[in-house]
């Protein structure tokens, strides 16, 4: 079996993965970078809006206490408060770095990174590439990895000495030390040759991304099967926030093949607006009680704020991606949705066509190419999709470590950060700034280590990724994740209800055992159907843990909406539910847990009017004493 | 509104492989990559293809469909007739690992050969200031999704195997181009590295690898012409050869 050592093994190439990577090759450590496709080609390179950062290059105003006020009220103030802030002050930097490795940024007329708005954001704060920012960003970490191999080659005569990507690789399970539990290495197989291969790697970087794959109408690729969420669990670590998932509000709808495909949120911060079949512009009607003195209420008022955002209120367009998803799921059930169950997304009269074509170029593309509609001439039709999950692996806010040592996750597949709703943009500064910190955590890690730990379970990890093929007259594989994919998409969806729930989790028991006896044929040279055998037990596992979650959690909240519990409570705010798992994947177990009190300098932040919406009577006391002390050190 | 078309795929492993015959049903709006998965799904659970994004991003859905280099997910089904064969094979020019998978290792190889952006030593991150008319001659560029179709149409190694150690191929031009033109690289690029060390000699822009870019990026005219141009000018104008005597780097 094909076995190599490393000091650092990061699993998942997308941005926070290979910004993990580097950071863990800079300081020194031999680094593995496993991932399932190709290099380059991860699904970062599908974000398009841009890397939320305040640099304050448009507005001056911007700062990190903005930018930390505005995650925390996208996310229903259920964040981890540390994430939150290390997130607003580290992001800025993160993003001037990838300059220097050459990225290409849009500009402003004073040559600094140009902004954009977004939904939840106070000021323009998106640093952009057009609407292919993801693309540059894995683009430039792809090309910082081969510019260190460059430099590696140089000083060892071997590109690979200190940084080897293994693509086209899955890892089945996490290895650890028998006697010391901790983290010893990974087990997978090379989808190319269907050859085992172990990683023998004191430190485990988790950079796996999400876990769309469970649902049918998803922006997410075939590789968002929930892996790192599945293999931490197996491995003794803890998921948090799984039942907050959140479904993006502009999916295309029309043609079927593309339903679920993302429409940027640029559209909206560009001008675009939403329209239901009566032409009314319906977000309006829809801007909750706790951001009502943040938006506009007219339309006039709206269109005025795109020139002059000082005396104008933002347009309900640019609410949290939660609130719109809500509204058009709405408008849809109320019968005014577009002929082909969306509503209208229009740009095309609201800016020039050369002017769409160079803001929104993959847009313009997308929809010319994939449904015959060119959006520089008529609406869109949109509709909400499986995006994000903001849950994920409980981690320590400054290292990223979990709960088992050795273990390090960041990106998507870590948890806490985005509380209940992530904003729009938050999601590629966060890899850049939790992937930085994962290599960091790690690196420290292995230099305060006394012994290198010795991996167990090997022969197990085997056996158990031979066994679709082995066995003959099975059930196909693809049969049962079409079904996982239906029960999710309609019993843990946007709108949920305990009964509903109640039957996702007796449909999910059953998949479990069907998920058991599938068989498949062939060779184990690139064989989709047994790939996808062995990726049903994540995604089945995450699944579990997503509807046991949404069950628990009587309240709605961000990408949490209970039919049967429609408000949000403050109660709620303060539990948080994290699970956990057998090593074989039973025994999944949801417990509350209190969250922690934010600090007070983090606190005073915000207006005691705004608190008052979200906190508890004892929690406004924790305030209002913070705010003393406050006073009293000035 | 569905039909059942017929599909031809090249099927086979290790070396050896065969197409084959396929009926398989076709909805409205579908492209070749939802019907490629629907075989997968019904006919085929093995049948090997790469695929991310779906949506003409990632540049992973590479193949030949009709004989001619698409990608899977932007080719829709209403542009042949419902009686049309439609024969789908891999990329010709890299070999196959299975199906409809190649090993492209050549372009990750080709990729280190490039030196890396080269940032002026004293610039600090935060403090680059660029026009965006500087940068959107790189940008272009940039907006490569590294498919590597325009790698596989290009003639120079689709028939010729032997040019490949010598020749960077097309994708790797507009590297070359992209780091040229960035208003902050100080790396000396002259043009007769492309020429000499990457293989921009060998091309005779047949203009192949712009036609097939899915992101119409004019590699050619934009890339290839200009350094070719530029590489021409130093090594024959008179004065730049006396200039490059007189004043030789000492690199």
């Amino acid at each position: 079996m094909e076995r190599h050592e490393y000091d650092v093994v990061v699993i998942g190439a997308g941005g926070a993965g290979l910004r993990a990577a580097i950071e863990a090759r800079q300081q020194g450590k031999r680094t593995a970078i496993v991932c399932k496709s190709l290099f380059g080609k991860a699904h970062t390179v599908m974000a398009e809006g841009g890397a939320a950062a305040a640099m304050g290059n448009v507005n001056p105003n911007d700062n990190w206490m903005v930018h930390f006020r505005d995650t925390m009220r996208g996310g229903k103030f259920l964040n981890n408060w540390r994430m939150a802030e290390l997130h607003a002050k580290d992001a800025p930097d993160r993003v001037w770095e990838l300059e220097a490795w050459g990225a290409l940024f849009d500009r402003t007329k004073d040559g600094k990174i140009s902004q954009r708005n977004f939904g939840g954001h106070e000021y323009p704060r998106l640093a952009h590439v057009g609407d292919r920012t993801g693309l540059e960003l894995i683009r430039t970490l792809q090309q910082r990895v081969v510019a260190l191999q460059q430099e590696d080659e140089e000083l060892h005569g071997d590109f690979e000495a200190y940084i080897k990507v293994f693509a086209e690789c899955t890892v089945t399970r996490l290895l650890k030390d028998e006697e010391t539990g901790a983290i010893a290495g990974a087990f997978g197989y090379r989808r190319e040759t269907g050859d085992f291969i172990v990683f023998d790697a004191p430190a485990v970087v988790l950079a796996t991304g999400g876990i769309g794959k469970s649902f049918v109408v998803t922006s997410n690729s075939w590789e968002y099967t929930g892996d790192g969420h599945a293999l931490a669990l197996l491995a003794g670590a803890k998921l948090i926030n799984m039942e907050f998932i959140q479904f993006h509000p502009t999916g295309m709808v029309w043609p079927p093949s593309v339903r679920g495909i993302l429409v940027t949120e640029s559209v909206r911060g560009d001008g675009g607006v939403l329209r239901n079949s009566e032409g009314r512009r319906f977000m309006f009607d829809y801007i909750p009680d706790v951001f009502k003195d943040k938006y506009a209420t007219t339309e006039e008022e709206g269109d005025r704020w795109y020139t002059d955002q000082a005396n104008n209120r933002r347009p309900p367009e640019l609410l949290p991606r939660d609130e719109v998803a809500r509204a058009i799921n709405s408008e849809v059930k109320a019968g005014r949705g577009s002929p082909q169950g969306g509503v209208f997304l229009d740009v095309s009269t609201r800016l020039p066509a050369e002017e769409i074509t160079r803001r929104l170029p993959s847009m313009y593309h997308q929809f010319k190419e994939l449904a015959d509609v060119d959006i520089t001439a008529e609406p869109m039709q949109v509709g909400p999709t499986c995006h994000y999950v903001m849950g994920g692996i409980e981690v320590d806010a400054d290292t990223q470590a979990a709960s088992v040592p050795g273990l390090f996750a960041a990106g998507e597949v870590s948890g806490g950060m985005h509380g209940s709703n992530r904003l729009g943009g938050n999601s590629l500064s966060d890899l850049l700034v939790f992937g930085r910190r994962a290599g960091a955590g790690a690196s420290a890690y292995v230099n305060d280590l006394t012994r290198r730990p010795v991996p167990s379970g090997v022969e197990e990890a085997k056996a158990e990724a031979l066994e679709p093929l082995e066995r003959t007259g099975g059930e196909n594989p693809y049969e049962v994740h079409h079904e996982l994919q239906r029960t999710m998409n309609d019993l843990v969806g946007i709108i949920r209800k305990a009964e509903e729930m109640s039957e996702a989790l007796q449909g999910i028991e059953k998949l479990k055992e069907r998920a058991g006896n599938t068989a498949s044929t062939g060779s184990r040279i690139y064989n989709p159907g047994w790939h996808l055998a062995i990726d049903l037990r994540n995604m089945l596992l995450v699944s579990e843990c997503v509807a046991r979650a949404a069950l628990l959690r009587q309240e709605s909240r961000g990408g949490h909406t209970r039919d049967d519990f429609p408000t949000m409570t403050a109660e709620w705010r303060r539990r948080l539910l994290v699970c956990s798992a057998a090593p074989d994947g039973s025994n999944v177990k949801v417990e509350e847990q209190a969250q922690p009190s934010m600090r007070g300098d983090l606190i005073t932040l915000f207006e005691r009017s705004e608190l008052e919406k979200y906190l508890t009577e004892d929690e406004l006391a924790e305030f209002d004493a913070a705010l003393e002390n406050a006073v009293k050190e000035s | 509104m569905g039909y059942k078309a017929k599909f031809r795929v090249w099927r086979g492993e290790s070396g050896e492989g065969r197409l084959e015959d396929f009926t398989v049903e076709v909805n409205e709006g579908e492209v070749v990559l939802d019907i490629i998965h629907r075989l997968q799904a019904t006919q085929a659970p093995d049948l090997a293809v790469r695929w991310n994004c779906k949506a003409g991003k990632c540049g992973s859905c590479s193949m030949e469909i009709n004989g001619k280099p698409r990608l899977g997910c932007m080719t829709r089904m209403s542009t042949f007739t419902e009686d049309e064969t439609i024969t789908v094979t891999p990329l010709r020019t890299f070999p196959v690992i299975k199906d409809l998978v190649c090993d492209v290792s050549f372009n990750y190889e080709k990729a280190r050969e490039i030196p890396s952006f080269t940032p002026p030593a004293d610039v600090k991150p935060g403090e680059y200031r660029m026009q965006q008319v500087d940068v959107q001659r790189s940008q272009e560029f940039r907006k490569c999704i590294e498919c590597f179709l325009c790698q596989n149409v290009c003639h120079v190694i689709r028939d010729h195997e032997e040019n490949k150690p010598a020749f960077a191929g097309p994708r790797f031009f507009i590297r070359i181009a992209e780091l040229d033109m960035h208003p902050y690289d100080v790396r000396d690029r002259r043009p007769q590295a492309a020429q000499e060390e990457h293989g921009l000699g060998y091309c005779n822009i047949t203009k192949c690898c712009t036609e097939v870019c899915p992101e119409h990026i004019k590699i050619t005219d934009n890339a290839i012409i200009p350094m070719k141009e530029r590489a021409v000018d130093r090594k024959y104008d008179p004065l730049v050869w006396l200039g490059s005597k007189i004043f030789k780097r000492s690199s």
